[in-house]
């Protein structure tokens, strides 16, 4: 035995056993890893989809039922008091007239980006590990939207007239004003929420039809109009691919302009340190790195509370840790250019901007910024076994919004502080009800996603089977590869 | 004659620094004129006073020989104002007639954006619903709106004042005359270092101090245009 062992052999002349372990192996390894090499039977992935909507512990309720508390009191509550009595209530004043409420609104447009990103970019590219995933993710994407637009009514000062930047025909003869970043950005978020909702719904249809097949009661009812009579013949199918992959390609271009336009609401005006030509590519870089991160929290919570670990795997966890990682350096070397030309330029008006960052109010907020958004992540993406390890990846990636939320309230609050004529500096701390509205917002978004995960299918099943069906494995030579058919 | 070319004025205004002695009697003039609200010292203390015409006070000096020089401060009503373009409501619009920044109240939903966007911060919002304690509630002025919370406002150079001038004018079947229209600032200073008129007239006193050496506007490098014209301090008229 031993000295079998030892004696080296010739290439391909292992005893027929043990090779075909170190086949059943390697198949096994994909088979784990990848869920394009892991098919399983459609109905049983239906089902496993049915049922972590339906499967719903009492604990999910509780916390629903929390939640939904802290958004009625701490956002909508908070908000009916601020339209009842005035902005006073915040902490707002000279010169600082924006403050948290545009940040969360910044905020929030960001996490909405990737949402869509990830699912355009991947699809676009036919990037297969994506198929699991999308759903999740454009989910995030439609209702950070609605938070983020939430917020711009908050902001302003008379929120029941805010209406009047629709451009419509009425009694007043008057149109918006054109010239107004505000109204880019009105348009802008308007034909984002439509693209990316009717591109969240599309692929949900076959999704939907699997669903009213599966459902009785209410569910039933509600798939059945909402799956728009859906019955799967080949024109069907046709018109959908065709459908997705048109959305798929616009809905690009609508994603850049918006965020663009959402740093244009800086960089068009006159105040020192948002009018940076730099602004918009570095908003957009900005809003697609926080938002991957929050895909990483989102499809830790989801596949976690819904117990979805066949569709969710470490495969995705480590593709995003890779994606983070690129993205950082991304808005690293943004940050950088932004803030080498404002200190080199040598203006004072800049380097007040700048002392206020490194030594001033916001220096804490900047060394948090720094620290999540630079040093954590280029310290352990790299590694991976932390890309893998996904309760660690979820930290990292919150700890990148925690980063991204700071970065858009050093710009929003931080830089309004300074200005050309020093009689008018001030400061601003958010006051109680700003900061409940804030954390109220994070409720619910968290319970309008809760809430829909039970209603939606969160895997598109029908995009996993027709992934699965493409990979297969093939002998080549004495090895087996995987081999992707391309799909018509 | 009102629909006459020769309407059309460029109200603006000089502040000679050499006379201001920081006495605040125009500020005074200003509340009372506007129906502009006090907010009581807390708003004060986080910068929310809602007066339109402010005296900036910049101390010169450590204490025993210390000085202050007084800047009085009020929209400089930019002929290329930074606030219009960025309204999304056309609530800050140029008026083409008058030359003037205007604020239209019904318009305004309160973005702030405008108020971002001035450089000489001389916008002034609505946090709460304006309060007049007894007696002020009695003196409110008629003719001009009381603004509730949430909408941006300034001022106007007491375009309630341009507009009575021009109605008498018209009436009489005559142009307005220099030093007739005079905003509430103006007809309070003792020392008469606020000079109101139409700047398109080259012989009205205020395009005459205006083409003084002294004068300057402020941030010229913005490129704004402001209608108020400062004369910087130094002047031979002073001892």
């Amino acid at each position: 035995m031993s000295f079998e062992m030892t004696v080296p052999r010739p290439l391909g002349r292992q005893d027929d056993g043990a090779a075909h372990d170190v086949a059943l192996s390697h198949e096994e390894e994909l088979r784990r890893r990848h869920l394009m090499m892991d098919p399983r039977p459609q109905g049983e992935m239906s089902q496993m989809v049915m049922d972590s909507m339906k499967r719903t512990g009492v604990e999910f309720w509780v916390v629903m039922a929390v939640l939904a508390v802290i958004a009625l009191v701490g956002f909508l509550g908070t908000w009916l008091y601020q339209i009842h009595f005035g902005l006073g209530i915040t902490g707002l004043q000279r010169p600082v007239f924006w403050g948290i409420y545009i940040t969360g609104f910044v905020f929030w447009i960001g996490i909405s980006h990737s949402g869509t990103f990830v699912s355009a970019i991947l699809r676009v590219f036919k990037v297969e590990w994506r198929r699991s995933i999308t759903r999740a993710s454009e989910m995030m994407t439609s209702m950070s939207l609605l938070v983020a637009v939430a917020f711009l009514g908050i902001d302003i000062g008379r929120t029941w007239r805010g209406y009047w930047i629709i451009p419509y025909p009425n009694q007043r003869t008057l149109w918006p004003n054109f010239h107004s970043p505000f109204l880019w950005d009105a348009m802008a978020i308007t034909s984002y929420l439509v693209g990316s909702t009717l591109y969240l719904f599309l692929p949900l249809i076959p999704d939907l039809a699997m669903a009213r097949d599966r459902s009785v009661g209410w569910r039933h009812r509600l798939y059945r109009i909402l799956s728009l009579g859906w019955r799967g013949t080949e024109a069907e199918w046709r018109n959908l691919q065709m459908a997705i992959t048109i959305f798929a390609f616009a809905i690009i271009p609508v994603m850049f302009s918006v965020h663009t336009i959402v740093s244009w609401d800086f960089a068009m005006t006159r105040v020192i340190g948002w009018r940076s030509s730099i602004f918009a590519p570095y908003f957009v870089v900005g809003a697609i790195y926080s938002g991957v991160s929050a895909v990483v929290n989102i499809l830790f919570l989801v596949r976690w509370n819904m117990k979805l670990d066949y569709f969710v795997r470490e495969e995705h966890f480590e593709a995003f840790g890779k994606l983070m990682l690129i993205l950082s350096f991304g808005w690293t070397y943004f940050f950088f250019a932004d803030l080498l030309t404002e200190w080199y330029g040598g203006e004072a008006i800049g380097h007040e901007i700048l002392a206020i960052q490194f030594h001033g109010q916001m220096q804490p907020f900047w060394y948090i910024m720094v620290l999540c958004n630079i040093v954590i992540p280029w310290l352990t993406l790299w590694h991976p076994k932390v890309r893998r390890t996904p309760i660690v990846l979820f930290f990292i990636a919150l700890g990148v919004n925690i980063g991204m939320y700071l970065e858009r309230y050093i710009i929003v609050t931080g830089f309004l502080r300074r200005n050309r004529l020093p009689f008018n500096w001030g400061e601003y701390a958010p006051s109680v009800a700003e900061a409940m509205i804030g954390i109220g917002s994070v409720a619910l978004f968290l319970l309008l996603y809760g809430l829909f995960s039970r209603v939606v299918p969160m895997i598109p099943v029908w995009e996993v089977r027709e992934g699965q069906l493409a990979h297969a494995l093939r002998r080549f030579g004495r090895t087996k590869v995987t081999s992707v058919s391309e799909l018509e | 004659m009102a629909e006459a070319k020769g309407d059309s004025h460029r109200w603006g205004m000089v502040v000679d620094l050499d006379l201001c002695i920081g006495c605040g009697a125009c500020v005074v003039a200003c509340y009372a004129e506007n129906n502009v609200p006090t907010v009581g010292v807390e708003e004060v203390s986080m910068r929310r006073s809602m007066t339109w015409l402010r005296i900036e006070r910049h101390w010169k000096g450590e204490y025993p020989h210390l000085r202050a020089d007084f800047v009085p401060m009020m929209c400089q009503h930019c002929q290329a104002a930074p606030c219009e373009p960025v309204c999304p409501m056309y609530a800050a619009v140029h008026d083409q007639n008058d030359h003037l920044n205007v604020q239209v109240y019904n318009r305004c939903v309160g973005t702030r954006y405008c108020a971002l966007n001035c450089p000489y911060q001389m916008r002034v919002f609505n946090w709460f619903n304006p309060y007049f304690p007894e007696p002020l509630n009695n003196q409110l002025n008629p003719d001009v709106t009381v603004r509730k919370r949430g909408i941006m406002e300034k001022c106007t150079f007491c375009i309630q004042r341009i507009h009575r001038a021009r109605d008498a004018a018209k009436a009489e079947l005559r142009a307005i005359r220099d030093g007739e229209v005079q905003p509430a600032c103006v007809q309070t200073c003792p020392t008469e270092a606020l000079v109101f008129g139409d700047l398109d007239d080259p012989h009205s006193r205020v395009a005459r101090l205006a083409r003084s050496p002294r004068a300057f506007v402020l941030l010229e490098e913005l490129g704004t245009e402001p209608s108020v014209f400062y004369l910087k301090r130094g002047g031979s008229h002073v001892v």
